[in-house]
């Protein structure tokens, strides 16, 4: 089906992204509808050495990546898109030693603008509400759809 | 010697550099501090492993929002007279035009200094500072 074909080429697009590859992101679904990605604990990511707590940044890097990621799935036909702007509310520090996940929704597209919500978590084998409960950092952003070189 | 003591040391020796090699993301990041008169500059060199979009090439947004937040708290860390490490609380980032495969700096400037939040707006700039690549603001809990 062409929809599997345009969701396995925006898939290996996302998972081909070098800074995605830098930080071993993982993609665990890619749906029209959310995507889901895993970054792994890693020591080149700390950003507190006393703790062993992940840097900020590698937490929006992930909610960047999969926030871009649901605009691409939920995109009917595959065209550049760039980021219009994201913020990002950090709810708690992620535990040292564990992957966080981070599910992303493209939650409306219009013909020039996507908005997309995500949430990074860590998966301790509850049920997803209340994984979500114990969020890690919550995101808004929008997205220009269709763009020619840059955004705008 | 914990990171608080690394900073103090640091700044004592007037070596921001020190303290940011302490960080392990900041070194996977590529960052580098110093002072350009009397603004505190950070700066991301550029790596292949920054990419966001290969056939541009562009910077990844996330790695834009990473420096965005590291010049914040920089800033923050340099100014105060003690030193607490900073929280984030909430990070909004514009992201203005793609960020090339170039060396890229930022700083944060402090609009509100409370006793619990401060309040910053950032830029980030490449070749051509007044063409900023992405601004942002943030808030921070500073409380011990």
């Amino acid at each position: 089906m062409a929809d599997n074909a345009k969701l396995r080429f925006a898939r290996a697009f996302a998972a081909g992204v070098p800074h995605n590859r830098a930080l071993g992101i993982e993609i665990l679904e890619f749906t029209e509808d959310a995507v889901l990605f895993k970054l792994p604990y890693d020591e080149k990511l700390v950003g507190h050495p006393d703790t062993g707590t992940l840097h900020g940044g590698a937490i929006t890097a992930l909610l960047d990546g999969a926030s871009g990621a649901a605009v691409f799935a939920a995109l009917t036909e595959m065209v550049p898109i760039a980021t219009l702007d994201l913020r990002i509310d950090y709810l708690r520090p992620a535990e040292a030693n564990q992957a966080v996940l981070a599910r992303a929704t493209c939650y409306k597209i219009t013909k020039h603008v996507a908005f997309t919500r995500a949430v990074a978590y860590h998966d301790d084998g509850s049920s997803q509400e209340t994984s979500l409960r114990s969020a890690i950092a919550h995101s808004v952003g929008t997205f220009m759809v269709s763009t020619r070189g840059g955004p705008k | 010697m914990s990171l608080v003591d690394d900073l103090a040391a640091a700044k004592a020796a007037g070596d921001y550099q020190r303290f940011i090699d302490t960080v392990p993301y900041a070194r996977f990041l590529g960052l580098t501090a110093a002072l350009v008169g009397d603004e505190l500059v950070t700066s991301m060199r550029f790596g292949d492993h920054l990419i966001g979009n290969p056939a541009l090439p562009a910077l990844h947004g996330g790695t834009l929002g990473a420096l965005l937040e590291s010049a914040a708290i920089f800033e923050l860390l340099w100014r105060a007279e003690t030193i607490v490490l900073p929280k984030t609380i909430t990070l909004t980032i514009d992201y203005l035009r793609s960020g090339g495969a170039v060396e890229t700096h930022a700083r944060g400037i402090v609009t509100r200094q409370g006793k619990r939040v401060a309040n910053l707006r950032m830029e980030a700039w490449q070749a051509d500072r007044s063409t900023p690549v992405a601004t942002a603001h943030a808030i921070f809990l500073v409380m011990r």
